[in-house]
């Protein structure tokens, strides 16, 4: 066993290397905690059952623009029969007023960058930057 | 991977240049990365000329991706000898320079995180779906190609079968690269410049003439440098390939010449007034192209007569001539011509800013880099066949 | 994008049964819901064009209304440089708009003077035929439509259009919009823009923006199918061109001259 230093330092630096991460969140105080995005007040429902949303609310916006970019169809049935207009920035925004107090908080911790707002424009945001 | 290890045993010279070449191609990615975060406007492109150095190189190398057609017919098809040892140099010029055009059509992007795209939402009425149908089939049949006759050779053994169907196959694919780049101009309506049957025929007599002068560069360029063996005729009767191929290049052009001129249609001969003699106060690519007529007038000089062609150290620098004069025709002035004057008769000035050209560099420093390590790879199977032929005998 | 539909209504569906709500088993079996709905944008034989007043464009000298207020609904930026600069619509010289009809002594009152120029919504549009992920495409009421979600930003569709009714985004057009309106969205760099005809106003009953900021009523919007709307009325009546009509691309914006 000559190369033992060789083989136990290769496995130390390996496992301080894969654990990383660990370290690095510690060091850097990150807590486990879930995002906490600010749910609307007035409204409890959204288009589909909260669960939905949640998992895939991504799909939902894909399909909402292919519908009015592609289809001209820009009315949406909700699950509960009440019928709204697909569009984020009019809809969507109208509940969840605030992008950085519910979109960005969950993207910002899920670590996904969606370029929805490249184009389209938080109307709050808007707002603040004219006022 | 496949006799790779072959290609990192290599003397100084051979490192030095590896090295300026890999230099080359980290400053044009740096530039990239400028480019795709701060958007195309990075170029000298504009609202009116719309394409630029990026698409004219890939013009110009789906003419060189195709010519290796040249050596391969006439190898396969009609068992000539003379191209047994540079056939194999063709086929990887081919994969080097299929590898750019890709290369430059991907930098030419707005969005090149969505090119699969193409893919995803396949547009048979595209022409463009066909190029890049057409260039990736002509990619893999080469790799198959260039491979298999290599590891055959290497064994010493014919190489099996089934490739001949494959080679056959990849002949008429060569000629479809670069008809339907000739399409992806020649259909549009708005852009009379392009807007003639004779372009791809064009392109093909160019692609045949400027990728064989280059084979014959490369060739060589390797018998000097690595003591590679071409045998006693190849780059003679690459040279008549190339002859005869300028004279018809030379011969196409002129012929669209007297249409253009002789109908005297204004939309069709503005196009030729501002590449050769200027136009709006915009002569930025007259002496450009007139250097390439020189260059192309020159060269049939020196390929024609017999005693010019045969000497190797003229025979060098008329290549040089052909390949330049083809670059600067369909690698500057095609494309740049059939976006000025503009469909709206606007002459707009286009000069290739200096990270368009550092881009530019670095995809054909890649291109280099392949045709290197995989022509060393070449010749280290050559020179490993030669060490055991010597021991046998 | 059929399948992602699917995918979501699949996925939508079975987080409801988890849920076990009887009303929204009820909605899950009728997944083609959408579909029935009638369409927001008038009928669908529509075909929609315009046509354009040349003397009465010309009645107010310099007058920029029509351009200023697509641009303004569009969030239209401005670059001020000739190289980077996005237009859905602006005026061209009589003879740049109309190349074939340039003379030294015909048409006299109209040589040199500005035509309002903008897509024209092609009956066979080149743009279409050559892009490679239709991202533009020809709508059933005639409209040539964008994509801005997924054009790839090739440009193969302004090496076609014969009008030079393209733009391409060559930086990000956000800092160059002056005035910044939420309900319509802008574009990004890199991608292919031009004249939708307004069809999200017209998706709202509302004529495009620059058919209503005309202070003249040059510019007359109608369907082509219909025919008793105006446009057809004053085709009818009156002499019109289009420009470049020998190219076979169909122009629907036609030029009372």
């Amino acid at each position: 066993m000559r190369d033992r230093g060789l083989i136990l330092g290769g496995l130390a630096l390996f496992l301080g290397l894969i654990t990383f991460p660990l370290w690095y969140n510690l060091a850097a105080g990150t807590t486990a905690k879930g995002p906490d995005p600010k749910r609307p007040v007035q409204e409890k429902n959204c288009v589909e059952p909260v669960a939905v949303m949640r998992a895939s609310h991504m799909d939902l916006l894909v399909d909402w623009r292919d519908q009015v970019v592609r289809r001209s169809e820009r009315e949406f049935t909700a699950f509960d029969g009440r019928t709204y207009s697909m569009n984020l920035t009019q809809t969507c925004m109208k509940c969840h007023t605030s992008k950085e107090e519910f979109c960005d908080r969950c993207h910002n911790y899920a670590g996904v960058k969606p370029y929805c707002w490249d184009c389209h424009i938080d109307p709050k945001l808007l707002e603040r930057t004219k006022g | 991977m496949f006799l790779f290890e072959k290609a990192v045993v290599g003397s100084r010279r051979y490192w030095s240049w590896i090295g300026i070449l890999l230099a080359l191609i980290l400053a044009g990615f740096l530039f990239y990365l400028r480019q795709l975060h701060y958007g195309l406007g990075i170029t000298g492109l504009s609202r009116d000329v719309t394409w630029g150095l990026y698409i004219a190189q890939f013009t110009f190398l789906v003419g060189v991706a195709a010519s290796a057609v040249m050596v391969v017919l006439p190898y396969y098809l009609h068992d000539h000898k003379a191209f047994g040892k540079i056939t194999i140099l063709g086929e990887f010029l081919a994969i080097c320079a299929v590898t750019m055009c890709m290369l430059f059509v991907l930098v030419d992007m707005g969005q090149p995180m969505r090119v699969l795209n193409v893919l995803i939402y396949p547009t048979l009425n595209s022409i463009m779906f066909w190029d890049m149908v057409s260039l990736a089939g002509y990619l893999l049949l080469n790799a198959i190609i260039a491979l298999v006759t290599l590891r055959a050779e290497l064994k010493d053994m014919p190489p099996p079968e089934w490739i001949k169907p494959v080679i056959v196959v990849s002949i008429p694919w060569a000629v479809s690269i670069h008809t339907v780049t000739a399409f992806l101009y020649s259909g549009l309506p708005g852009r009379s410049f392009w807007l003639s049957a004779l372009l791809a025929p064009r392109f093909l007599a160019s692609a045949f003439s400027s990728g064989p002068a280059l084979l014959i560069l490369l060739t060589l360029a390797m018998r000097r440098l690595g003591k590679f063996d071409p045998g006693p005729q190849a780059i003679q009767k690459v040279s008549l390939i190339v002859t005869y191929a300028m004279i018809i290049n030379v011969f196409f052009l002129l012929m669209e010449l007297f249409t253009v001129f002789y109908s005297r249609i204004p939309e069709h001969m503005e196009h030729f007034d501002f590449l050769f003699a200027g136009s709006g106060g915009q002569t930025m690519l007259v002496p450009w192209m007139w250097a390439s007529v020189l260059l192309a007038a020159a060269s049939l000089v020196l390929l024609i007569v017999p005693r010019y062609r045969k000497n190797e150290k003229i025979l060098a620098v008329t290549c040089g001539m052909v390949f330049l004069s083809i670059w600067i025709d369909k690698g500057l002035g095609l494309i740049v011509g059939g976006f000025v004057p503009s469909p709206l008769g606007a002459i707009t000035r286009y000069v290739p800013t200096l990270p368009e050209m550092f881009i530019t560099l670095a995809i054909w420093g890649v291109g280099f880099l392949m045709v290197t390590v995989f022509y060393k790879i070449t010749l280290a199977v050559r020179e490993s066949m030669e060490a055991l032929g010597a021991r046998w005998s | 994008m059929k399948i992602r539909r699917r995918t979501f209504l699949g996925i939508a569906g079975l987080s409801a049964l988890a849920v076990a709500e009887q009303k929204i088993l009820g909605r899950v079996a009728g997944q083609g819901r959408n579909e029935a709905s009638p369409r927001a944008t008038g009928s669908q034989t529509a075909r929609w064009a315009m046509v354009i007043d040349l003397r009465a464009c010309l009645e107010k000298e310099g007058c920029t209304d029509c351009i200023a207020a697509c641009h303004k609904v569009h969030n239209v930026p401005d670059f001020r440089n000739a190289a980077h600069e996005v237009k859905w619509t602006w005026k061209e010289p009589f003879e740049r708009a109309f190349p074939g009809q340039k003379s030294r002594y015909a048409g006299q009152a109209l040589q040199g003077g500005p035509v309002l120029v903008l897509c024209n919504h092609c009956d066979k549009p080149p743009c279409v035929r050559v892009c490679p992920t239709k991202a533009t495409w020809k709508r059933a009421d005639g409209i040539v439509m964008m994509d801005w979600h997924r054009c790839i930003g090739c440009r193969y569709c302004i090496a076609a259009c014969p009008y030079g009714s393209r733009s391409f985004n060559w930086l990000d057009p956000r800092p160059q919009i002056r005035d910044l309106k939420a309900d319509f969205p802008t574009r990004s760099k890199g991608v292919v823009e031009k004249c939708n005809f307004c069809e999200e106003r017209l998706a709202a009953g509302k004529p495009p923006a620059c058919v209503e900021a005309c202070p003249e009523r040059a510019l007359v919007f109608g369907d082509l199918e219909d025919p008793a709307s105006r446009v057809r009325e004053l085709l009818r009546s009156r002499y019109a061109i289009r420009r470049k009509p020998e190219l076979g691309t169909e122009p629907e914006i036609y030029y009372l001259v």
